[in-house]
């Protein structure tokens, strides 16, 4: 192992490196760095002219101590003289130079242009491809707008060596990932295309990475790729393992170039062709027939391979999500890895399975795996792991066993990591929410959810359960008194005094029958956690105050004496001394009649989308809830409004409900359920 | 490919590629983050995770961990052998590499490291070829430095 290899290493940059690692403080370091930078400020000042190669050096130190984490300021043009030199190390350390440290500088920015465009134009492939990488890593929009329109046609002449053909490919891939509108289509797009069936395996890989992602926005300009894509596919799979030499690894035949077929392919419907079709149904088979046969190596690497390949033609199953067969294989395939011995495979297997539960064709398939599941969920060491086994159970999720899976998951969020707590109550209340059959189910699964990780829950989910209580008249009173008891505990969450405030300022009334849970009792409950509360749950507790004068006149004095009080009526927050006067004042002058109208029952709302599982749309990215969920809940939000006589014109009732405005927009809409 | 991250056990940073633009003080930010987070795993955890919006994919060679940061759509396995790859490229090149290799000679792990992978995309699998390029280079430095002298 020499610590200066080749013949050709920098000296002074090597002993350079031995002072920093010899430092024996953060400090030293510093000082050391500094030194050498003043001395390299001293060199590119100086008279006479630096030679290549200690130009070369210097510029190599500045990127070293740049890469250690500091400041470089200066440097940038000795390392752009370095490109026009005809020393192919000065020119490569000066090209590694300007790929680190971008520079914006308008000027650098021209002569590094022209430096490249000079390598582009030299015919030396060597040069060429420096020049090429260079726009790759660097990939700005000035390098853009130079060179967009130069590079395909470097790429599709005849006269262009192979290995320049990859690195044009790639770099044309950055700056059309960079900045696509600069890449404009033409008659090279065709010959991008068959440059898929060219004999050299390096540009064939480069050019499907290529035209995997310029096919995502243009699909009908290279739709032609996808017979080519198969037949090479096929030809990969059927080969034996000596046929491929270079380019099998580990016994595995071309597995990037494998990998990468079957991704373009994911970037098209199934061929419409019948031969092209069968053809790849067949390497699908194929691919699963091998998971199945003994492996050529003991070697991770083999397996790695190989299983790679089984995960994105898996992958590609599934995207097609059209030959029943090949599902419920991949299927079986997925449900052997999940109880595999190495770690990785049942990651990936869980990870897997979870696209596979949302096609009608296996979802019945992945279901009977649901025991694993939970298993994989209770044991397995590695959160990672835990969160994905999570995810299926969500995405396996069903009427017929949400009860078994949401009580899964709730006993998972008491452990369940910090990180992911939010995420899980937001999946628990919506399947809770969706495959609820009894509602007093929902209402205690919330409840519970309130319990166990309160300070996750988000506000959507619990204005959900009071919007669910107040559209459903047979769960109201179970609401109440299960709302009731959990507020007994010595600990609550601030989230179940807001909920139990709400709902037994609504209700309270079903259970005030009871000695446990009369009026009084109810009230002096409410009132001993008062004290604890953020403001904005003593505003709604102060709705609910004159809601019980309301409902039970004979609290009314005990409530008038709270709300008197100098801490209510002479409170500093401007929200709640002005509820505590105007309820106060309320209560005394208004008669019974128009204190009822006033304090009627909240209306059922109106049913919208719902934004708990827009909130975890917003939180997982659009991938994560499938459209037909949303329309799934649309359409079953009318089963939230209970019966018959709750119909769809509840926002009339609520316009009849109000005749003093001003009162009524404390007690109805506004502050407590975010005037929706 | 987003980014590629060498680091030591003791959290130093021994080469660092990144494939997007992205500012000085956000890729120090995410460095330190992604240090944090994978040094904290133990052996016998799966190779992956999710950061972000990006999925993780790490493996640990002797006291270097090869850390890779790819897309959600792209697929863990074969970055995994990715990794592999570079390790051997680096091998055969040095000769049994380790640590201080690449310490001493990083400007050969970029050059190499260009050779292999290309604006996060896998230029040419074949080892061979890589090699090869590699020691065109190389012998094109020699060639030169003896011009030089």
């Amino acid at each position: 192992m020499p610590a200066v290899s080749k013949g050709d290493g920098m000296r002074g940059l090597a002993v350079f490196i031995s002072d920093i690692r010899n430092c024996k403080s953060k400090e030293a370091e510093i000082k050391r760095i500094n030194k050498e930078l003043a001395n390299i400020r001293s060199k590119f000042k100086g008279d006479k002219a630096l030679d290549g190669y200690s130009k070369k050096k210097y510029v190599c130190k500045l990127l070293f101590i740049f890469l250690l984490g500091h400041d470089i300021d200066f440097g940038h043009m000795e390392a752009v003289n370095l490109l026009s030199s005809n020393k192919y190390t000065e020119k490569q350390i000066g090209y590694l130079f300007i790929s680190v440290l971008v520079n914006s500088n308008s000027e650098l920015i021209r002569l590094i242009n022209n430096a490249i465009k000079n390598d582009l134009s030299s015919r030396n492939p060597t040069f060429m491809c420096l020049a090429l990488h260079c726009i790759a890593n660097v990939g700005s929009r000035e390098m853009a707008e130079a060179f967009a329109s130069e590079i395909p046609r470097i790429l599709v002449a005849g006269d262009t060596m192979d290995s320049v053909k990859q690195s044009a490919a790639l770099c044309l891939l950055r700056l059309y990932k960079t900045s696509p509108d600069l890449v404009l289509m033409g008659e090279w797009t065709s010959r991008v295309v068959h440059l898929l069936n060219d004999q050299h395996m390096g540009v064939v890989t480069a050019a499907i990475s290529l035209i995997t992602c310029l096919s995502q926005k243009n699909p009908d300009e290279f739709k032609t790729c996808v017979s080519l894509a198969v037949s090479r596919l096929s030809r990969i799979v059927s080969s034996a393992s000596t046929d491929l030499q270079d380019y099998t690894y580990y016994f595995v035949p071309a597995p990037w170039l494998s990998c990468k077929l079957l991704r373009l392919l994911q970037c098209y419907p199934p061929p419409e062709d019948g031969a092209v079709k069968g053809r790849l149904v067949e390497c699908l088979e194929t691919i699963l027939n091998k998971a199945q046969e003994p492996p050529k190596s003991k070697k991770v690497q083999h397996s790695n391979a190989k299983n790679a390949i089984l995960f994105e033609a898996i992958s590609l199953i599934i995207h097609y999500d059209s030959e029943p067969n090949l599902l419920v294989r991949a299927c079986n395939q997925l449900g052997q890895f999940l109880q595999h011995r190495e770690t990785n495979l049942r990651y990936l297997a869980l990870e897997s399975m979870c696209t596979l539960a949302s096609s009608e064709f296996s979802h019945e398939a992945v279901k009977t795996h649901i025991e694993t599941v939970i298993n994989a969920l209770k044991t397995e060491r590695d959160v990672s792991v835990r969160q994905r086994a999570a995810d299926l159970l969500y995405a396996m999720c069903d009427r017929s066993n949400a009860k078994q899976i949401v009580a899964e998951m709730l006993s998972y969020l008491e452990t369940a990591d910090y990180s992911i707590r939010e995420e899980m109550v937001l999946k628990v209340a919506i399947l809770a929410e969706k495959y609820a059959v009894d509602y007093s189910w929902y209402v205690d699964t919330i409840l519970n959810l309130i319990r166990i990780a309160g300070d996750y829950v988000s506000e959507e989910v619990w204005y959900r359960v009071i919007q669910i209580v107040i559209n459903r008249d047979d769960v109201q009173g179970y609401a109440a008194k299960t709302v009731f008891e959990a507020l007994q505990a010595p600990a609550c969450h601030e989230n179940m005094v807001k909920v139990g405030g709400y709902i037994l300022g609504e209700f309270g009334n079903l259970i005030a029958g009871d000695p446990r849970s009369s009026p009084l009792v109810q009230f002096n409950l409410l009132h001993s956690k008062f004290h604890l509360c953020s403001v904005p749950t003593r505003a709604l507790l102060l709705s609910a105050y004159i809601k019980f004068i309301n409902l039970f006149p004979e609290t009314k004095t005990t409530i008038q004496e709270v709300l008197r009080c100098d801490s209510q009526i002479r409170n500093s927050d401007v929200e709640l001394q002005q509820r505590a006067v105007e309820y106060l004042k309320l209560s005394s002058i208004a008669s019974t009649d128009v204190l009822a109208t006033v304090l009627e029952e909240m209306p059922p709302f109106p049913e919208r989308e719902s934004s708990i599982l827009a909130k975890l749309k917003k939180k997982k990215g659009p991938g994560a809830v499938s459209v037909t969920e949303l329309e799934d809940n649309k359409r079953e939000g009318g089963e939230l409004n209970g019966g018959a006589d709750r119909g769809p014109d509840s926002a009339a009732m609520a316009a009849k409900n109000r005749p003093m405005s001003n009162f009524s927009t404390h007690c109805h809409s506004g502050k407590i359920t975010n005037n929706r | 490919m987003r980014f590629m991250l060498l680091f030591s056990r003791q959290g130093k940073l021994r080469l660092q590629k990144w494939y997007t633009a992205t500012a000085e003080r956000d890729k120090k930010k995410m460095v330190r983050d992604l240090m944090q987070i994978v040094l904290a795993r133990k052996p016998k955890m799966c190779s992956f995770l999710e950061w972000r919006d990006l999925k993780i994919v790490y493996k640990r060679y002797a006291s270097l961990y090869f850390c890779c940061a790819v897309e959600e759509q792209d697929n863990e396995l074969i970055t995994l052998e990715v990794i592999h790859r570079f390790v051997e490229l680096l091998d055969k090149y040095f000769g049994s590499v380790c640590e201080l290799d690449i310490i001493f000679n990083f400007e050969k792990a970029y050059f190499i490291l260009d050779e292999f992978l290309m604006g996060g995309e896998i230029q040419d699998t074949s080892k061979k070829s890589v090699l090869k390029a590699i020691e065109q280079s190389d012998l094109l430095r020699i060639y030169f430095n003896k011009a030089d002298a």
